[in-house]
């Protein structure tokens, strides 16, 4: 296939990887069938895998040993606290950063984080990071030419209320490309941080939008190898969230698992 | 009503270096106090070569073995202790924490910091624990205890002149022994 210049080689120096997407495409379906076939055996997939070749960063940064089980002890069963002195409530809306309005599709993402057993994640943090509307993300090392929004930094935080909810005012990210494979796009997305109830419930991902096309092609979302553990990241539009004219609505609810202590009701003037 | 599925995990990625990191985050307590140690160590990859773009968080109990539930880690005042911390590597694929020595839960109890480590590349948390080096409770600990002597010392930090080290390394001879609970 001849090879078209695209706008990132004016300032690409550096070697273009010759792998295609065709090429990417042929190793997620292989790993998904092989991992379809071992859950079938009975055998435990850990979704994500680590050890997922179609990701090439993961190559030489997975651990090649299982891990070993261990009864949490005291310290893991418990959380490190946040509170409002910890969190602004405004950083829970990114479209505050600048004088002016960021461009793009104003959206709010809302949802609860619960535990395995469905319990409320109550009063804890919940950071997020995402690239602005055209895909860019303020970071030094970023090298895509799309445009940077001096009003959008794509940086924020909240912390949970009472019955495990978190609500943030944002706009859309956009898909952009990167140095995996020729061609790489990752699909949008908005990087999510989380802590539990226990340390062992502690959780970095990543949520998505509805019908992204670029879903199939994506190393990083494939190589949760399981449809329906793939389809928990992807947020749900809620026409309810949307606010009459002027913002967008999607859902999307998190469960933390991993073992914590001994559930209790909040006491009285427990906050 | 059905269990919830788990939500999966996904990498960091390689931006989170201007949303995560803040002041002091990796200041436990402020450096340089009497009783502060460094708690520092080099991360590497299955080539050896460091990690620049990792992000470690530890968590653990006071000099006294209390579990710390204080809020205030990501404004720190210098005078209470969270029990939490968060530092990312350098361009060496260094990190560094100012600290305190954990104590034992309960008697005889082996004291440790919890540890969970990210890094562009790596598809999701992994959980450890770095223990205090020639601790008596050591020999007792059923983790410890379980493991060869080869994964028992990539989980024991060495002594070193301003407090303790703990390197990290994803794969090779001294792959770091990593965590699962259930």
């Amino acid at each position: 296939m001849p090879s078209t210049p695209s706008v990132r080689d004016v300032t690409a120096p550096t070697p273009k990887p010759v792998e295609t997407q065709a090429d990417l495409s042929a190793e997620i379906a292989d790993l998904e069938t092989r991992s379809a076939k071992a859950a079938a055996e009975g055998g435990d997939v850990p979704q994500p895998l680590l050890d997922y070749p179609p990701y090439r960063s993961s190559v030489l940064r997975h651990p090649t040993k299982d891990p070993r089980h261990a009864d949490p002890e005291t310290i893991e069963l418990w959380a490190p606290c946040f509170g409002h002195s910890d969190v602004d409530p405004l950083e829970a809306d990114l479209t505050i950063a600048g004088s002016g309005e960021p461009i793009g599709e104003r959206i709010t993402v809302s949802g609860r984080v619960t535990d395995g057993e469905g319990r409320p994640v109550r009063n804890q943090l919940v950071e997020v990071w995402q690239a602005n509307s055209a895909g860019r993300y303020i970071h030094k090392h970023e090298q895509h030419p799309a445009p940077l929004d001096p009003n959008f930094t794509g940086v924020g935080r909240c912390i949970t209320d009472s019955e495990g909810r978190y609500r943030f005012q944002t706009i859309k990210p956009g898909p952009y490309p990167w140095g995996n494979h020729l061609n790489a796009w990752r699909p949008a997305h908005i990087h999510f941080s989380l802590f539990g109830r226990a340390f062992t419930q502690r959780l970095i991902t990543q949520m998505y939008f509805p019908s992204d096309p670029l879903f199939a092609l994506d190393p990083i979302y494939q190589s949760i190898t399981s449809q329906k553990d793939r389809d928990a990241l992807v947020a749900t539009y809620d026409h309810d969230l949307s606010v009459p004219e002027y913002s967008m609505g999607y859902r999307w609810d998190i469960v933390l698992t991993g073992p914590s202590r001994t559930w209790t009701e909040p006491e009285e003037g427990d906050l | 009503m059905t269990t919830p599925l788990p939500t999966p995990g996904q990498t960091i990625g390689p931006f989170f270096g201007y949303a995560l990191p803040y002041e002091g985050d990796a200041d436990l307590v402020p450096p340089g106090r009497a009783d502060a140690i460094r708690l520092h160590g080099w991360v590497y990859d299955g080539a050896g070569n460091q990690i620049p773009d990792a992000l470690l968080e530890i968590w653990q109990a006071d000099a006294d073995g209390n579990v710390p539930q204080t809020e205030g880690s990501l404004h720190r005042d210098g005078w209470t202790f969270t029990g939490w911390g968060r530092a990312a590597t350098d361009l060496n694929g260094h990190y560094s924490f100012s600290t305190v020595l954990p104590g034992s839960a309960s008697e005889g109890q082996a004291p440790f910091f919890a540890l969970t480590f990210f890094a562009r590349g790596l598809l999701d948390k992994l959980h450890t624990r770095i223990y205090l080096p020639e601790h008596a409770a050591n020999a007792g600990d059923p983790l410890l205890v379980s493991l060869s002597d080869d994964e028992r010392a990539t989980l024991v930090a060495t002594a070193d002149a301003t407090g303790l080290r703990f390197d990290i390394h994803l794969q090779g001879d001294r792959e770091t022994t990593f965590l699962t609970y259930s």
